[in-house]
């Protein structure tokens, strides 16, 4: 009795602890808002916004609700961690294997890149990507056509916009063309394991995934044009590029900078997976015949990723939240948005403020369980 | 006897509660902020993060400004001295939330008054100290002179969390031209992606453009275009529920207007006790009681007037002297064909 006694206080004590000071902080924030007259409610949600944001994937104006705003700088944000988490984490492993390269010039390169942009601190990474590099890029009107379809300036990237014909037929091939190749990586697994003999499963996949939607194109009717930018004059020395699609600058440089920046740290994790595997095993997978290549993609791999991939979850997590540096070069993202101008606009700090570090705890746990069960399938099963 | 005892006691007691009812409405005539400022001996003050004219730090740190200006008045009726104020630098968005909470005492940052601001999220505007309305500034080079020439697909930079931000989708929706908002957190950073090229058009209360014009990097390739497309009128804020507070700050911007409206200025403000007009004495202290009314002593006005001078003097100091506006527009007096009217102080 007296054992369990001496286990319960400490913890009573604890969760009282931690229930008054929540409960303090509470009573104090009603009491002093109802002392200044704020109403404490998520009604506004439903309100008209009328402001406009610059850049958004789906409709939205002024006349929208505030709750539209939110969606959309939720998705803002959303967008440029996919993005940049798909960059770093390419660029990341490139580099990671590159800083073990015996060639002394691509070894070095690798580790100078590493050093170099993971000592700067972010917000100046995005300041410089913004500022200094938007500054050395060229006005529409002087802007060269790259590959005679984009064009690269102050204002933005422009690239031609894809108008397509029996867009349906397209899609469905691709379709197809994916669950082609599940069913031949299940049927070549399944042969290998019955006769031993291997199916070449990555040419197969290549080609359908060619050859079917080329298919749709020569008998199922699709068609694709370009919608090529045109050059647009709104005053003497101010012109735009109409037409084709445009990405605001401020996207394209906070993905440069949050890639570039997260890409050096996963490119550490990759290179310290990869040396956490014994050399014994390289050299027993060679001893029985594999090929490089086979080594590489069946022995090394399999167990570098176990080493891998908890660190680069962390990586994922912190690029999500970086994002949020967005404010400061007016990429309309959920805290620019949502917690900046909404916020001002209604004078509901507490609400606004709750909801978006809620959206950013789901956004974060969810990037965590998705890894985590990643890491589960990979991890070493004990049969 | 006991009857008598007892209804002396009775009598004894509500003379008693009576008395400290009286007690404590004076006490409470000297306001929780009056008192919480008087006790740490300076003004909190909240002001911009650096705006020409209106509220600017030098090198050394000595912030100057009309915005400034009111603060120091406060300071010189409540503390009797106008440098014992603590400045504190806030963004658009970050203003309201440190005033609410209690961080400043008044914010004087070129806030303009609305219904909502007003009534909604707990704040009081105490009055006007600029009279204002939101401008285009675009490239000399650009060939506009007139919001007229303006075409879709213009980009325009501004602030997050202002009021200009609503009124440019107003204007746009208006004239029915498709636009594209680039919004910045710092008022630096939007003159920084102008600069640049990034934006066609910049956009925020004219004074703003004025100023931050003279922070381009070349500021005669820019021109504020004439129209105005809305009213701003820009004011001290205090929090709601201090009435005492409220008061204090009010007339002490209304004391700086109407010194000006009777010619009293700091260098002749003592020589205007002895004048013959009840009006000018009452405001230097001379003739009636009006500190007592917010537990302030009599010659709170005259410190002001000494102290920071009059409105004019220091819209001279400040905005005209600098070169950033040097016409006074509708912030001159009723008398002089302007609109700045204060109630009287009596």
């Amino acid at each position: 009795m007296n054992f369990k006694l001496k286990d319960i206080v400490p913890q009573l004590i604890t969760v009282t602890a931690v229930v008054l000071v929540f409960g303090f902080f509470t009573y104090n924030a009603q009491i002093n808002m109802e002392n200044r007259g704020i109403d404490f409610g998520y009604g506004f949600l439903s309100q008209e916004s009328s402001f406009d944001v610059q850049f958004s994937l789906i409709e939205y104006d002024g006349s929208h609700s505030y709750f539209r705003a939110y969606l959309v700088g939720l998705l803002n944000t959303i967008l440029v961690s996919v993005i940049g988490i798909i960059i770093a984490t390419i660029l990341g492993v490139i580099v990671g294997v590159a800083r073990l390269s015996p060639n002394y010039l691509i070894n070095k390169f690798a580790a100078f890149y590493v050093e170099f942009f993971r000592n700067i601190p972010l917000l100046l990474q995005i300041f410089f990507w913004y500022f200094a590099a938007l500054r050395a890029l060229p006005l529409p009107q002087d802007a060269e056509a790259i590959f005679g379809f984009f064009f690269l300036t102050i204002k933005g990237l422009y690239v031609p916009a894809f108008i397509w014909q029996n867009f349906s037929v397209f899609f469905y091939s691709i379709v197809a063309a994916i669950i082609a190749i599940i069913v031949i990586r299940i049927h070549a697994k399944r042969v290998q394991e019955n006769q031993g003999k291997q199916i070449p499963v990555f040419l197969i996949s290549i080609g359908l995934i060619f050859i079917l939607p080329l298919l749709s194109f020569i008998i199922g009717g699709v068609g694709i044009s370009f919608e090529v930018p045109v050059l647009k004059q709104l005053a003497t020395t101010s012109f735009i590029y109409e037409g084709g699609v445009s990405l605001p600058p401020e996207l394209i440089a906070l993905t440069l900078s949050l890639s570039l920046y997260t890409a050096t740290f996963i490119a550490e994790c990759v290179r310290a997976g990869i040396q956490g595997v014994g050399k014994g095993q390289k050299e027993a997978a060679a001893s029985i015949g594999l090929t490089p290549n086979q080594v590489l993609k069946l022995v090394i791999m399999p167990q570098a990723l176990r080493i891998i991939i908890p660190p680069t979850t962390n990586q994922y997590l912190n690029l999500t939240k970086n994002s949020s540096l967005a404010a400061a070069i007016a990429y309309p993202d959920l805290v620019l948005v949502f917690a900046g101008t909404a916020l001002m606009q209604t004078g509901k700090a507490i609400e606004i403020v709750s909801i978006t570090m809620f959206t950013y705890l789901t956004l974060s746990i969810s990037i965590s369980l998705l890894m985590n069960w990643y890491n589960k399938k990979i991890a070493i099963q004990e049969k | 006897m006991f009857k008598y005892l007892k209804q002396l006691t009775s009598l004894v007691a509500m003379v008693a509660v009576l008395f400290t009812f009286t007690t404590e409405s004076m006490a409470a005539k000297k306001s929780k902020t009056l008192k919480n400022t008087q006790k740490k001996g300076f003004v909190r003050c909240g002001v911009s993060q650096g705006l020409p004219g209106f509220s600017n730090a030098d090198a050394a740190g000595n912030w100057t400004g009309i915005d400034v200006d009111v603060c120091r008045a406060v300071a010189a009726a409540v503390l009797g001295d106008a440098n014992k104020v603590k400045f504190t630098p806030l963004s658009a968005k970050e203003r309201f939330t440190a005033l609410t909470s209690g961080e400043i005492d008044i914010l004087s940052r070129n806030t303009t008054w609305t219904l909502s601001r007003d009534a909604d999220i707990g704040l009081t505007f105490v009055g006007v100290n600029f009279y204002d309305g939101q401008g285009f500034m675009v490239r000399k080079s650009s060939g506009i002179t007139s919001t007229s020439q303006f075409k879709d697909g213009i980009s325009a930079c501004t602030n997050i969390g202002t009021t200009t931000e609503l009124n440019m989708r107003d204007f746009f929706n208006s004239k029915g031209i498709k636009y594209e908002p680039v919004a910045f957190e710092k008022a630096d950073e939007v003159v920084a992606a102008y600069d640049a090229g990034r934006c066609d058009t910049y956009t925020t209360d004219k004074s703003g453009l004025a100023a931050q014009r003279t922070k381009m990097s070349n500021p005669d390739e820019h021109i504020v275009l004439p129209e105005t497309v809305s009213k701003e009128p820009l004011g001290p804020v205090v929090r709601q529920g201090d009435s005492v507070w409220e008061d204090i700050v009010r007339w002490s911007l209304n004391t700086m207007i109407e010194a000006e409206e009777y010619g009293i200025t700091s260098a002749n403000a003592d020589m205007m006790k002895t004048s013959d007009n009840p009006a000018i004495k009452r405001l230097v202290g001379a003739e009636g009681e009006l500190g007592a009314a917010f537990g302030l002593d009599n010659d709170w006005s005259l410190r002001i007037i000494k102290q920071v001078g009059n409105y004019g003097e220091s819209y001279k100091r400040n905005i005209a002297d600098t070169g950033i506006l040097p016409d006074r527009g509708p912030n001159e007096l009723w008398t002089k064909g302007g609109i700045l009217y204060v109630p009287p102080a009596r």
